[in-house]
């Protein structure tokens, strides 16, 4: 019985991290490349409207792998695969 | 009224999460992904073709002028990456992005309104958002990596493709023959992987938090303080997060649309 508590524990413990760590990643990133843009866009505006689309694309490019994990997360949070094999 | 038990909320969370299926194991359908995803497939398409009927070349019409500019935004993006015969990728770009920002945009109707329309015909679970299934995703991405195996057969040939397999990128050593090899299986099995995950992921969580911010206002019972309360951050924080999710469901119908237009420019080229 203790070890049903402690499956859905670790799993919170996991789901933490996942969504956490993947934040961490995504933002830092997407931080990054504002920046460069802004710095690109202060230096030559006339590229403003180009350069946009295609930070637009980068940032849905960067955020991927951090929302795959928050569903996985979520998958994990309702409908626990894991509890199952304890009956 | 209802009890903020863990169980029911959890409860109301996986219901919303079943999908309205018929057979099981391998051979189970999510009607409700089919009728939803073909069903918004036929309308767009069909107002895509009467608007495109009805074409003149003279003034034209709202629709016609809106057609237009949705056809030269996708002509455009093709343009910038492909330069050969733009016959069948913008046409096939076109419709990837007015169907998956069309599916995408169920997500913005409220949460229990498929339901209760559903349960009118005798259905008791209905997940309105195709996209964020993982068949369609797939499906859709398993589609656009057989059209850049076909377009990389058609443009370089089979023995062209085949030493392109074996000496991309690190060179035509024999001895680089096996590491070459795999690095283009990876990235062969990698791209629709990534292309479906990505659309599914942003879907599906969109979906959770729409389903987590409706669990607020779930809690209704009566004009007390604590449950007026909880409705109006359920109506607050919800117009906020749909507000957000208009972006999101633009911007991976976009991604999408582009990844599929660089994959398969990306078969045409020689090395």
């Amino acid at each position: 019985m203790e070890y049903l508590a402690q499956v859905q524990s670790l799993t919170a413990i996991a789901l933490g991290l996942m969504i956490g760590l993947g934040a961490v990643g995504a933002c830092i990133g997407i931080g990054i490349m504002g920046s460069k843009f802004l710095e690109s866009a202060a230096r030559q505006p006339e590229l403003i409207p180009a350069l946009q689309g295609r930070m637009f694309l980068l940032v849905g490019l960067i955020d991927a792998a951090f929302l795959i994990a928050v569903a996985l997360a979520m998958f994990f949070a309702f409908a626990n695969p894991l509890l199952s094999v304890l009956g | 009224m209802a009890a903020e038990a863990p169980d029911s909320s959890t409860a109301y969370i996986t219901h919303h999460l079943k999908h309205l299926s018929v057979g099981e194991g391998f051979w189970t359908l999510h009607l409700d992904t089919l009728i939803v995803s073909i069903g918004l497939g036929v309308i767009a398409m069909g107002l895509l073709f009467m608007v495109a009927r009805k074409a003149t070349a003279g003034v034209p019409s709202k629709g016609q002028a809106f057609v237009e500019m949705l056809v030269d935004f996708v002509d455009g993006q093709v343009r910038d990456v492909f330069h050969g015969d733009r016959g069948f990728i913008a046409p096939l770009g076109l419709t990837i992005f007015v169907w998956v920002f069309l599916m995408n945009a169920m997500d913005l109707l409220p949460l229990d309104l498929p339901g209760v329309v559903a349960s009118w015909f005798g259905a008791h679970e209905f997940r309105v958002v195709p996209t964020a299934d993982m068949n369609t995703t797939f499906a859709m991405s398993i589609t656009v990596i057989l059209l850049v195996l076909f377009y990389s057969f058609k443009a370089k040939g089979a023995g062209g493709y085949a030493h392109e397999l074996f000496t991309a990128p690190f060179g035509p050593n024999p001895l680089l023959w096996i590491p070459n090899f795999l690095l283009n299986i990876v990235e062969l099995l990698s791209k629709p992987v990534s292309l479906a995950m990505r659309l599914f992921g942003n879907m599906y969580a969109g979906e959770l938090v729409f389903m987590l911010i409706a669990l607020l206002g779930a809690t209704w019972a009566g004009f007390t303080l604590g449950s007026s309360v909880s409705m109006l951050g359920q109506v607050v924080m919800g117009a906020a997060w749909a507000i957000f999710h208009i972006l999101i469901i633009t911007l991976q119908a976009f991604i999408f649309m582009v990844l599929t237009i660089v994959y398969i420019a990306l078969a045409h080229e020689h090395h």
